[in-house]
């Protein structure tokens, strides 16, 4: 397998030090590296190849191989800031080159026209930190494309009345339809409703000597073992490895962002393996630790030149976090549909993508038809609640339900709440000795009407399919995250955000931050397509100011 | 949060019930090292016990066997389940050995109370056994409230322990020390083969392709 190509000394001070191998740290390696820049990549997770994944559940759900280990990074959670925080995994991220790429769904939806200037059109909404994004749809739509192609997204444009405008058609057909789609699709159309191809980053034929999926349904919380899953790790590191500029650098934790007195960045100081500690000197710092880490280590480089934090003058760092709302529907039919093979997700609809304001509900969302179950989390969760716990009555319903159930997935927007935040844990330390990563959340009431309102439709959906028995859980209150949105936004106004639109701090004129931190909606759910295309975006902006001279002192 | 996420949120919480989250975290790695050797241990013909007596061995064996029996197709006994949990009490798990202890008696004392003269449970016929099995699932310290509303936090239970360890030796991927010869795969009908092709069931069997929603007749 490829190996760095490149190597530096901490002491060598490279043109960028890029912190996070994911979603968007993976594009702006490729980016800056091919358009001539030495790059260093601090990933704080391992360097894990297709060879190391496996279908085994306990290394995934018990060892998390591939997400963060609350052993060495605990992490706090509260509802309110009354509260003291108590150690709960609260989050869940990649820890490995690739960062949460590599285990996502690979859901690769675009957000809408109407996800970058909501607020113009609905106004303030009482408890909401609500705003518009300084950049549009439009501004977003290249890189978009760009995604799709250099990435590998399969798909099938035009497949939805909802869709916004998009440049170009996808690089490749939509992957295979599964029963539940086929199902999804039956109910959709009884009820006027619109189901299209699941967009997916997963690649339906073979591409840029990637090997086309073998439907194996170990994808969700898995590594793709063949690499047909378009994660960074698969598709934009090893480009960024080819250039001979880039250098991969795993197991490291970066613990601070390092300024001097004239309040520039210098680098990034960060602990190997061994926990010996370096600075990775660069002349600019590009954050992409996820919507969780990096506003951390922001707070983390408080100095006596920013008490707040670093980037932190607008007091927005860590707030208004956004993780998405979301709602659950399970139906059995009579025949197997074996949903256990292929991708979870086959059909989607956006038809309450924008809800109508007589609802009285703000935001939307969208609807997936998908099985996401493995075989311990099926017998685990995967059953109707009446059924027996043990005994011939469990086996039974396993072995029947098993190839006979299929979920429809509610994915909605979350507002952001300025009080929902990620924090530095006054109490609890890390393994390091760093303080623990604080959750502070609590659903705004909108988003939890407004998912209770898409469950019922998806129990109706399921009805209109013919579904022998469903069932569904009321919306609780979150306590526990994903995707890690809007906790260092973009914005014009540097007393209400963290970056402008360069993605630049509107603090510190060489650190840049991108991820899903960025974020100033959270669309209707899906986010990493939406942080790749900013990704890309970014490099364009960040390429275009470093050429002009206006990064450097 | 789907249903990867949410199952795993549920097993942490209920192991929570035995262990505490930060003990069971902080040996995390330890169960990797549980599943190597009980897959070492089912692939060699006669698998060792590390922790379990055999006196013990054939109880756990007989419980695990009430919550997946053994019928037309495997159970419990059949995918080496209790090979999968006595080594995770060797390793990972070491900390709910007091609850497989403490388990094993409360059962012996329950099978001496419901049927005298029948020396413990592995000897109890099939009917008596449910009777006792159903009289500790109901004597089950934090009774079920089902798979998706969890307490965290909550007491330790024998019931609830032995139910995880035994989904998860029935049904994990063989690489992972359970499921001997993928008999717990196909107990609930998945093929055990590594990729698949299109299509996969009934339903996609004659699918003609995508076709839009035709006229507005159908839109709402």
């Amino acid at each position: 397998m490829s190996r760095p190509m490149v190597t530096y000394k901490p002491s060598d001070e490279v043109d960028f030090v890029i912190v996070g191998s994911g979603a968007a740290g993976g594009v702006l390696a490729k980016e800056l590296s091919t358009n001539g820049f030495r790059v260093v990549v601090l990933e704080q997770g391992e360097y894990l190849r297709e060879k190391d994944f496996t279908h085994d559940e306990t290394k995934i759900f018990v060892q998390s191989l591939l997400t963060n280990k609350v052993n060495t990074h605990p992490i706090t959670f509260r509802k309110s800031a009354s509260e003291t925080a108590r150690k709960q995994q609260s989050v869940l991220y990649g820890s490995c080159v690739g960062g949460s790429s590599v285990h996502f769904t690979a859901n690769f939806w675009r957000f809408h026209e109407i996800d970058f200037k909501e607020h113009s059109k609905v106004g303030d909404i009482p408890g909401a930190n609500f705003a518009d994004w300084p950049i549009s749809y439009a501004d977003l739509e290249p890189y978009y494309t760009k995604v799709e192609w250099e990435v590998g997204v399969s798909g099938l444009a035009g497949s939805s009345p909802f869709d916004p405008p998009r440049s170009k058609p996808y690089p490749m057909p939509p992957l295979p339809v599964k029963g539940n789609g086929v199902i999804f699709e039956r109910g959709c159309r009884k009820l006027g409703y619109h189901a299209y191809p699941a967009p997916m980053a997963i690649l339906s034929q073979p591409r840029a000597g990637r090997a086309a999926c073998m439907n194996c349904g170990f994808c969700l919380g898995f590594g793709c073992e063949v690499g047909a899953k378009s994660t960074s790790l698969s598709s934009v590191i090893p480009m960024a490895e080819k250039t001979g500029r880039c250098e991969i650098r795993p197991n490291c934790y970066v613990s601070r962002i390092e300024t001097d007195k004239n309040g520039r960045a210098v680098g990034a100081v960060y602990f190997d393996a061994q926990r010996n500690s370096h600075l990775q000197k660069a002349k600019a710092v590009i954050l992409a630790a996820n919507g969780a880490e990096t506003p951390r280590l922001l707070l983390l480089s408080a100095s006596n030149q920013f008490p707040a934090g670093l980037a932190n003058s607008s007091g927005y760092v860590g707030k208004n976090f956004m993780p998405n709302s979301s709602a659950l529907a399970y139906g059995t039919f009579d025949e197997q549909l074996n949903d256990y093979k292929g991708p979870a997700v086959s059909r989607i609809m956006h038809d309450f993508y924008e809800l109508d304001p007589k609802l009285g509900l703000y935001g939307g969302g969208g609807l997936d038809a998908r099985f996401d179950f493995t075989p311990i989390s099926f017998a685990l969760n995967g059953l109707p609640p009446d059924t027996p716990k043990w005994g011939t009555g469990f086996k039974q319903a396993l072995a029947h339900n098993f190839t006979r159930t299929m979920q429809i997935f509610c994915h909605g927007t979350s507002l952001p709440v300025e009080s929902n935040c990620f924090s530095l844990d006054p109490d609890v330390k890390d393994a390091w000795g760093l303080p623990a990563l604080r959750m502070t959340f609590r659903d705004h009431p909108n988003d939890l009407k407004m998912m209770e309102w898409m469950r019922a439709r998806a129990m109706e959906i399921l009805d209109a399919a013919g579904a022998k028995t469903k069932w569904s859980f009321p919306v609780e209150e979150q306590q526990f995250a994903v995707h890690l949105l809007g906790t260092c936004r973009m914005g014009d106004d540097p007393k209400k955000s963290v970056i402008n639109s360069d993605h630049r701090t509107h603090d510190v004129k060489n650190l840049f931050l991108c991820d899903g931190s960025s974020l100033v909606t959270s669309g209707r759910g899906q986010p990493t397509m939406t942080i790749q295309a900013l990704a890309y975006r970014a490099a364009d902006r960040i390429t275009a100011l470093a050429k002009r001279g206006e990064i450097s002192a | 949060m789907n249903s990867f996420y949410s199952a795993r949120r549920d097993f942490l919480q209920l192991l929570g019930g035995t262990a505490s989250a930060a003990w069971l975290t902080a040996n995390w790695p330890a169960l990797v090292s549980a599943a190597e050797h009980a897959h070492q241990a089912a692939k060699s013909g006669t698998p060792a016990l590390e922790i379990f007596t055999a006196d013990q061995a054939r109880e756990v064996e007989a419980l695990a066997a009430c919550i997946i029996p053994s019928d037309e197709t495997a159970g419990a006994r059949e995918a080496g389940v209790v090979y999968f949990i006595d080594r995770a009490l060797k390793t990972f798990f070491s900390e709910a050995l007091p609850v497989y202890q403490k388990g094993l008696e409360a059962v012996q004392k329950t099978t001496a109370e419901l049927f005298p003269g029948i020396a413990r449970f592995s000897a109890a016929t099939e009917e008596q056994k449910l009777k006792i099995f159903s009289h500790i699932v109901q004597e089950s310290e934090r009774p079920e409230s089902g798979a998706r509303r969890l307490a965290p936090g909550a007491s330790p239970d024998f019931f609830q322990t032995l139910r995880i360890h035994t989904i998860f030796g029935f049904l994990v991927d063989p690489e992972g020390g359970g499921n001997r010869d993928f008999v717990g795969w196909k107990a609930i009908g998945r093929d055990p083969s590594h990729s698949f092709s299109a299509p996969f069931g009934f339903y996609d069997k004659d699918y003609p392709g995508w076709q839009p929603v035709s006229g507005e007749t159908e839109k709402k």
